[in-house]
């Protein structure tokens, strides 16, 4: 499968200043897993010590929050916009 | 104010900051961001998220400076409003010759008919933030990042808003010379867009919830559309947020320079309540007040209520939900400050309870009949908290208690929307005596 990743500011040191790339995977797990291959060090920003989603980030594949769904194992179709935002307080 | 001796408060500088220090920002005491979760620091700037581990960024202020008897001082003959606390905020210390709305010293009312009501003995105080220029506390903390935007050369300010910041950052952009334009849900009370948009910035409605609003706004600071662009709750977030401690502060001066016992804070992302905990710790460390506990109570709506039932079911993380609440200003399902929230009323004691929508609207008549206060609809969720854990003793009636309400119900009219006329009589006294109103 593969799919379009939104990346935010803060991590595009790792993606050679691009805001989008293209990664492979059929869930989030594997999407996170192949960009760590192609831009080594990303996924220990998104993820913490014991490879869950870090708690300030905010992870949406198409329009869910990954929350809502199963995780790192909601299910990437082919063709899906997946963004990665850092939480943010307001109101 | 930088040049006030040095008398033993060195420990108030809050973390090294020699190496992170920006010197072409002036934000008075303000010395650099630091990550709440791993304590990373940045220089100041135009950024929310930690680069090594997302946690949000705050403010690290260096108070070494300052003299606790001569800022005290300092502080009782500033103007009535927050730039009495400038000593204390990320901003210039000519703040208050600059354009602004100049927010803030808002009342502190002793509520004795609402203290009888509930059963309150020891004292119970309603601090009134709809009495704030655009009528919420949002002036205080818009206020905040409009500094930051002059100070990093932004020239539009920008917001995602339930509502209350809309109009906040309308009215703020208005009065500086900025452009403003912000983004709302596009379902929101009728009051609070006219109010939003009156002041003439552009105001667009989002097709879907605040969620979806913030997650919008976040994108667009990562794209070359919003380049340029001060987002006061995204990227000027650090600074926004510390607008929030000066409800604090000004609930102690009012006192008398006293703690509360007791404050019950609404929830929305969480932010406010945190910023409220920690502007009462600079005082306690800066020694304007007297150290002693006190506890703090957060509220929410049942349905909009992920750190409440995080702190019943005692988790240490929140987990989101689709709100579904006539509280639209704290219809905030997914709150970045939630986790915290919950570290501060379990570390003082305080917890964190939900009201339903009746029970809302039945408080905002209550203090509204008892007080004269018409509290918008996060008014009627904190005075609900209120007496719903009086009632369960898990607040205490004994103690000094101050409940807040964050905005004004004439932009929540809908919320009330039943309560109408008594009577509808002839103009004679005849039918005046008929309807029993004699």
């Amino acid at each position: 499968m593969s799919v379009t990743v939104r990346i935010p500011t803060i991590l595009r040191t790792y993606t050679g200043g691009q805001a989008e790339v293209a990664a492979e995977g059929a869930t989030l797990a594997e999407v996170i897993g192949d960009l760590e291959k192609n831009h080594t060090g990303i996924a220990a920003r998104v993820l913490d010590d014991q490879g869950k989603l870090r708690r300030f980030v905010n992870v949406y594949v198409n329009d869910d929050d990954v929350r809502f769904e199963q995780g790192l194992e909601t299910a990437t179709p082919d063709g899906a916009g997946v963004s990665i935002i850092p939480a943010v307080a307001g109101g | 104010m930088r040049k006030m001796r040095r008398k033993g408060l060195a420990s108030m500088a809050v973390q090294t900051v020699a190496s992170t220090s920006n010197p072409t920002v002036d934000l008075g005491p303000a010395a650099a961001l630091s990550c709440r979760e791993c304590g990373h620091q940045v220089p100041l700037g135009p950024v929310f998220a930690c680069e090594e581990c997302f946690g949000p960024l705050e403010i690290a202020y260096d108070f070494s400076a300052y003299d606790t008897e001569e800022l005290r001082k300092r502080i009782e003959a500033g103007p009535a409003n927050i730039w009495r606390y400038a000593p204390l905020l990320p901003v210039p210390a000519d703040v208050a010759d600059k354009p602004n709305i100049n927010p803030g010293w808002t009342k502190l009312v002793k509520a004795d008919n609402l203290a009888r009501e509930l059963g309150v003995t020891g004292g119970l105080y309603v601090k009134d933030d709809s009495g704030n220029p655009t009528h919420s506390f949002k002036d205080r903390v818009v206020a905040q990042a409009l500094e930051a935007a002059r100070a990093f050369g932004f020239t539009t300010l920008s917001c995602s808003s339930t509502g209350n910041l809309a109009g906040a950052v309308g009215a703020a952009a208005a009065r500086a010379g900025f452009r403003s334009c912000v983004f709302i849900p596009h379902d929101l009370e009728q009051g609070k867009v006219v109010m939003a948009a009156v002041y003439g910035g552009e105001l667009v409605g989002i097709q879907g919830n605040y969620d979806d609003v913030n997650r919008f706004c976040s994108e667009l600071i990562g794209d070359p559309a919003g380049e340029g662009w001060g987002f006061v709750n995204v990227n000027l977030r650090p600074y926004y947020a510390e607008g929030s401690k000066t409800l604090a502060y000004e609930i102690c001066e009012q006192l008398g320079w006293r703690l509360p016992d007791q404050i019950v804070v609404p929830i929305a992302s969480g932010s406010q309540l945190t910023k409220i905990d920690k502007g009462l710790q600079e005082l306690i460390k800066l020694g304007l007040v007297e150290d002693k506990p006190y506890k703090i109570f957060g509220a929410q709506a049942e349905g909009c209520s992920p750190v409440s039932t995080a702190f019943k079911a005692g988790h240490d993380v929140v987990r989101p939900q689709k709100p579904n609440t006539i509280a639209k200003s704290l219809a905030i399902g997914n709150p970045a400050d939630g986790p915290y929230v919950l570290d501060i009323a379990r570390r003082t004691g305080g917890a964190v309870e939900d009201v339903t929508d009746e029970q809302v609207v039945d408080a905002i008549k209550l203090l509204a009949r008892t007080e004269g206060i018409f509290a918008e609809t996060a008014g009627g969720v904190t005075v609900g908290v209120t007496k719903k854990l009086i009632e369960s003793g898990v607040l205490d009636p004994s103690l000094t208690t101050v409940v807040l309400n964050t905005g004004d119900g004439l932009k929540t009219l809908d919320a009330v929307a039943g309560t109408g006329l008594t009577a509808t009589i002839r103009p004679t006294l005849d039918s005046f005596r008929e309807a029993g109103l004699a």
